[in-house]
């Protein structure tokens, strides 16, 4: 039979019984409505943390000093001094896949302004970190190549420092403020970045060129750490593995040596955070997709019900010429049509209720067409693994008993 | 004259348990084109074994079903399906119209089994066939909205609408009162005599027997009277000579 009649004549029939096939088919509208839900809950999650880590810069890379003495006490990785000058320079020679580098030393410490104080932290970079980290100016310029070379006493304010050390109006531009008793002159201001993923104020920073750092701050040679950017997100990988070996040779490890340092990106950070609200996610879809299965079961049952309720019908269609396998298909498409409907109806809630969510929480909303498309093929294979064994019933029924059925 | 239906020594027999119950043991007849034949017999006279293998619902346990020339004893269930579609009308005692479904749909139905038919198609040959049983006027209603006889006279519609060779009808009067049976029996005989169709009615009432051309009686089995009526009573007199009465207005 063509797939037009037999839609003809399944709508034909459910129509005959609109409130049993609407019930039937809210089982699956609530399944498939709570998998979309779930899924674009779960996408949206894992978007807002990748989009927060890369906000730092996706293509971010850093190297941390640590300690390879295998035995003894070991050092928490700050107070392990390994990252120095000659390593930078190495680096920025011969690292092929990065962009930027700068070195980076940090000091805690009171900043003063006048009668106003804030206790910060003074991290020394160069003149590369901004566009490393993806940091904007709001105000003023970056302090200049120059200003590295000659231990410069000028600094950028992050908004938190701005707002705790200026009143309301001022202009920090050009003001000189005191960390630790040295003077800074400050030149820019930073843009508000805001809290990152793991709820540290991004703004509390004072940031000056790392010479005046080491030298006139913590009187040392070596680095905090290195932060540098790959030249692509794709990249990050082959630019860590890089700096590993250039660090191994400046370092004069021997192959059976630790490293001294470590290297990680924050394409990897973003991985292992991802992994988590996926595997969250998977969780959560899995157990949606079991009240998708009771849908299906229903459909079943009232499948069964409808094939004995209408045994005289399919009697009277097998003797007007309807073959065991019209019966099935006709039956197989009822099934068909309610999973379905009742899919793309869930699919439309499941998406209204995503929207709504993600706009809740300030998320983009995420439109995933593979989990439409994805449902759309479940609820189809739903109706026909719970529709075929009642229409397969219905097929086999022999037309005399079935025309006598009382 | 053409030969619709051909038996020849036909039986058929039932397991029931450990028993063999013969329903049909040796059933000869022809039935020529244009012919109306009653097939009368009390219960238990194999008459409805005989109707569904006329009907080629079922097979002969032995002998030879010809239904306009094809043999039906070898035809498999897909097959015996496809020549109810295209040479048989069925027609019910309990109409058999599917509930909450307009006249027009319920006529139509046969033609969604016969992939030779468009949907446009489809719909002109059923609104002709309605016509015929002069329910034009009726046709989306639904059968709750409809008498017994419009209701039965929609089952002879959808009858029609194959044009089969052949309309076999089951006791297709015996829900019916008087009147309304022979308005059914004045269709009948339109039908047969205006439009050449062939029936077979299948009946244990004598006095419908007697609009017939034909009537063949079965008993325990066998064909004991085949006699062809020297008076067909006309169905259409019949009902101009009933009393007037006020029971209901076609």
């Amino acid at each position: 039979m063509k797939v037009l009649n037999l839609i003809r004549l399944a709508l034909l029939a459910l129509q005959r019984n609109k409130l049993r096939a609407v019930l039937t088919m809210l089982g699956i509208i609530i399944g498939v409505a709570a998998v979309i839900t779930i899924g674009a809950i779960g996408a949206g999650s894992t978007a807002s943390v990748h989009n927060s880590l890369s906000s730092m810069g996706s293509n971010l890379i850093m190297v941390m000093p640590n300690s390879n003495a295998p035995g003894g006490a070991r050092l928490q990785g700050a107070n392990v001094e390994t990252l120095t000058e000659k390593d930078l320079t190495a680096l920025k020679k011969e690292a092929t896949y990065i962009n930027a580098i700068s070195p980076s030393s940090q000091s805690k410490g009171q900043a003063i302004n006048g009668s106003l104080n804030w206790p910060t932290t003074i991290e020394g970079v160069n003149q590369d970190y901004l566009a490393i980290k993806n940091i904007s100016l709001r105000d003023g310029k970056m302090f200049s190549d120059r200003d590295v070379h000659t231990y410069g006493k000028v600094c950028l304010l992050g908004q938190t420092v701005v707002d705790n050390i200026f009143p309301k109006g001022v202009d920090p531009v050009g003001k000189i403020i005191r960390f630790k008793k040295i003077p800074f002159q400050v030149i820019g201001i930073l843009n508000k970045k805001g809290q990152n993923t793991f709820g540290q104020d991004q703004d509390d920073i004072i940031l000056a060129p790392y010479t005046t750092v080491q030298k006139r701050i913590i009187a040392s040679i070596y680095f905090g750490s290195f932060n540098a950017s790959a030249k692509s997100e794709n990249l990050s990988q082959a630019a860590a593995d890089e700096m590993e070996k250039i660090l191994r040779k400046t370092h004069r490890l021997r192959s059976t040596e630790d490293n001294d340092f470590t290297v990680r990106t924050q394409a990897e950070l973003i991985q292992t955070l991802s992994s988590i609200t996926t595997l969250l996610t998977a969780l959560l879809t899995a157990i949606a997709a079991i009240s998708l299965v009771i849908g299906g079961i229903g459909i079943m049952n009232i499948m069964y019900v409808s094939v004995t309720e209408r045994t005289k019908e399919i009697g009277l269609r097998m003797a007007i010429g309807a073959r065991g396998r019209d019966i099935l298909s006709q039956f197989l498409t009822e099934a068909i049509l309610i999973s379905v409907t009742g899919g793309l109806i869930g699919i439309l809630i499941g998406e209204t209720l995503a929207f709504v969510i993600a706009n809740a929480l300030k998320w983009e909303p995420i439109i995933d067409k593979a989990s439409i498309m994805e449902a759309f093929g479940f609820c189809t294979l739903i109706g026909v693994f719970f529709g075929y064994y009642p229409a397969l019933k219905a097929s086999r029924l022999d037309p005399i008993e079935a025309l006598r059925y009382e | 004259m053409k030969k619709i239906l051909e038996l020849h020594d036909i039986t058929r027999e039932f397991q029931m348990g450990s028993e063999i119950v013969r329903a049909l043991k040796g059933v000869s007849f022809d039935v020529f084109a244009g012919e109306f034949v009653t097939i009368m017999g009390s219960s238990g006279s194999g008459k409805t074994t005989l109707l569904n293998t006329l009907g080629c619902l079922d097979k002969p346990s032995s002998g030879n079903y010809l239904l306009d020339g094809v043999s039906v004893r070898e035809r498999s269930r897909d097959e015996l399906a496809k020549l109810r579609n295209e040479k048989i009308g069925f027609v019910f005692q309990a109409y058999n119209l599917l509930p909450r479904t307009t006249a027009l749909e319920n006529v139509e139905l046969p033609l969604f089994y016969n992939p030779t038919v468009t949907a446009a198609d489809r719909r002109e040959r059923a609104a002709a066939a309605l016509n015929a049983v002069k329910l034009g006027d009726r046709m989306n209603h639904l059968p709750n909205e409809m008498s017994g006889g419009q209701q039965q006279r929609v089952a002879i519609a959808r009858a029609l609408v194959n044009e089969p060779v052949m309309i076999l009808a089951d006791e297709a009067t015996g829900n019916l009162d008087t009147r309304t049976s022979y308005e059914i029996m004045a269709l009948m005989q339109d039908l047969n005599q205006s439009h050449g169709k062939t029936i077979v009615f299948v009946t244990h009432e004598p006095d419908i027997a007697a609009f017939s051309s034909r009537t063949i009686t079965l008993r325990d089995g066998r064909v004991v009277k085949d006699q062809v009526n020297q008076q067909v009573r006309s169905a259409k007199e019949m009902l101009a000579a009933l009393p007037q009465t006020e029971d209901y207005h076609v």
